[in-house]
């Protein structure tokens, strides 16, 4: 085992893992992510706490994870690199493994200009290939980026981001393979509303055999209403969702329930896929609905490993 | 800035800044000519002294005109670069300076009236491995081993007005045959080689005495 978290687990005994997200509050109370941990406790193998998401500040992807700890749920810590260089990503990654985090999420993050810091600097020191593969050496080597050896264990399963939706589409599958060699245990795609492209890029992945050096979570985006629909389709980049997706969402009596339907659908297409080995659902502001998709999706009760 | 000042030595370079259409001879006239008008309306009074030289930057190229000027002027308005200012400011400590540009980046002119940044002068080199484009200068995350999950037809998730540098460097690799090169995961960048190593200086040996 690599961290022995509940999430590496699952995924290492074959299982089908649901993931979820918590984003923590703009604020310093804990009852919110507390709130959201206890919606979501059940029904989640592990949840992702968001670092500072669309480059909008929030209260600390760790301390997030702490509190969540604190209430029986086992947390994946999301780290962007825009925000720290080399010397703070290692110090917080000590740090998140002496307060008992085994799971990572290695991201470069969205740029700063998205967020509510526009004229911040963005740090990129390092990027978020070399991110995974510094936290494996420290890992797997005991040693920092420099070389220097660490003292103690640093027990993490580590995670990365891939979207297939993205361009230069042939590319996306290289990237994959150089996060995988680069120590990424997992990987938690971007938001899935166009399954045949996605199934595409899964046939290109299982032709490189990466469905077996890493583990795939397909990443789902419950939608609430037409609006978001549009939004995403029109505002969000690398995000891809069909048109015939929003005219769905804007012809339905009830938009909601249909944002559910279109996602059991999806839940139920992406499980045919071979090598896709879990979804990791990400319901901003509609956290409450996922209890419901995951029962409805005949994922429950979840597996005790 | 120059509200205070009677006799002003508008002072252009022939250098890059000639070549950027924003501080050559030419330049030189207009701003002289603007100043006199803002002064006339105001109903004051202004000496202007308009002169170029070569390169502001070399103190052999600055030193002889501006001593054959001595006396003639209270403040020196730089049409140079930054470094052209600055070069004034080290061989004349008595004399104020003034910027009258913002220097704002290494490019090269796409067209005619356009310039666009392409280096962003780092101190280790790159363009060797990314086909000849700089993610250093063109991605907006400086990513070595892009592109991001915010590229898309070709454009930069900042916006719909910028190239993904990365998206430029898969394309022309490909066309030159040579893609593999990015499967390899390029290493940690050497900050410590440009300006995060704070101020930096170049000595050659076989050209100083």
């Amino acid at each position: 085992m690599k961290s022995g978290s509940n999430l590496e687990r699952i995924l290492e005994s074959g299982q089908f893992a649901v993931t979820g997200e918590c984003g923590p509050p703009k604020g310093s109370s804990p009852k919110v992510v507390q709130k959201k941990g206890e919606l979501l406790k059940s029904c989640c193998d592990a949840l992702n706490v968001t670092d500072n998401q669309t480059a909008i500040v929030r209260m600390s992807s760790l301390a997030g994870c702490v509190i969540l700890q604190g209430i029986g749920l086992e947390p994946v810590l999301q780290m962007v690199v825009r925000d720290r260089n080399r010397l703070a990503l290692q110090s917080d990654i000590l740090g998140a493994v002496a307060l008992g985090v085994g799971n990572i999420l290695c991201l470069s993050g969205d740029h700063q200009k998205f967020g509510n810091h526009p004229t911040a600097k963005g740090v990129y020191d390092i990027d978020s290939m070399q991110f995974i593969r510094m936290v494996k050496t420290m890992r797997d080597e005991h040693r920092f980026i420099n070389g220097e050896e660490i003292s103690g264990d640093v027990p993490l399963y580590i995670g990365a981001a891939a979207n297939p939706f993205a361009d230069p589409f042939e590319f996306r599958v290289t990237r994959l393979a150089k996060k995988a060699n680069a120590g990424a245990d997992f990987i938690q795609t971007q938001g899935i509303f166009d399954v045949a492209r996605f199934a595409e890029w899964m046939k290109m992945v299982r032709d490189r055999g990466l469905h077996e050096k890493t583990h795939i979570l397909a990443g789902l985006i419950p939608i609430k209403s037409v609006g978001m629909a549009r939004y995403m389709r029109n505002n969000v980049s690398g995000l891809s969702v069909p048109k015939e997706l929003v005219d769905r969402m804007a012809d339905a009596k009830d938009a909601k329930e249909e944002g559910v339907k279109i996602c059991l659908e999806t839940i139920e297409e992406l499980k045919d896929i071979e090598g896709v080995h879990g979804i990791h659902i990400m319901a901003v502001a509609w956290e409450d609905i996922v209890p419901r998709i995951v029962e409805e999706a005949g994922l429950m009760p979840r597996p005790v490993v | 800035m120059i509200e205070d000042a009677n006799r002003i030595l508008v002072l252009g370079c022939k250098g890059c800044t000639t070549v950027c259409c924003a501080g050559g001879p030419k330049e030189v006239q207009e701003l002289a000519t603007l100043i006199r008008m803002n002064r006339k309306q105001k109903g004051t009074t202004v000496e202007t002294l308009e002169a170029s030289n070569e390169l502001q930057c070399e103190p052999q190229s600055v030193g002889p005109l501006l001593e054959k000027l001595a006396d003639q002027f209270d403040v020196i308005l730089s049409m140079a670069c930054g470094a052209g200012v600055q070069t004034i400011v080290k061989s004349f400590p008595d004399v104020r300076v003034l910027p009258a540009l913002n220097t704002n980046f290494i490019g090269m002119a796409e067209e005619h009236g356009v310039w666009t940044e392409v280096c962003v002068a780092c101190g280790d080199c790159l363009l060797g491995r990314t086909a000849g484009i700089c993610p250093m200068t063109r991605c907006a995350k400086q990513l070595l081993n892009g592109p991001c999950g915010g590229s898309m037809k070709g454009k930069c998730e900042i916006s719909k007005d910028v190239d993904c540098a990365w998206q430029l460097i898969i394309d022309r690799l490909t066309r030159l045959g040579r893609l593999e090169v990015l499967e390899e995961i390029y290493p940690v960048k050497d900050w410590s080689a440009g300006w995060h190593r704070g101020p930096q200086k170049i000595v050659r040996e076989d050209l100083t005495s």
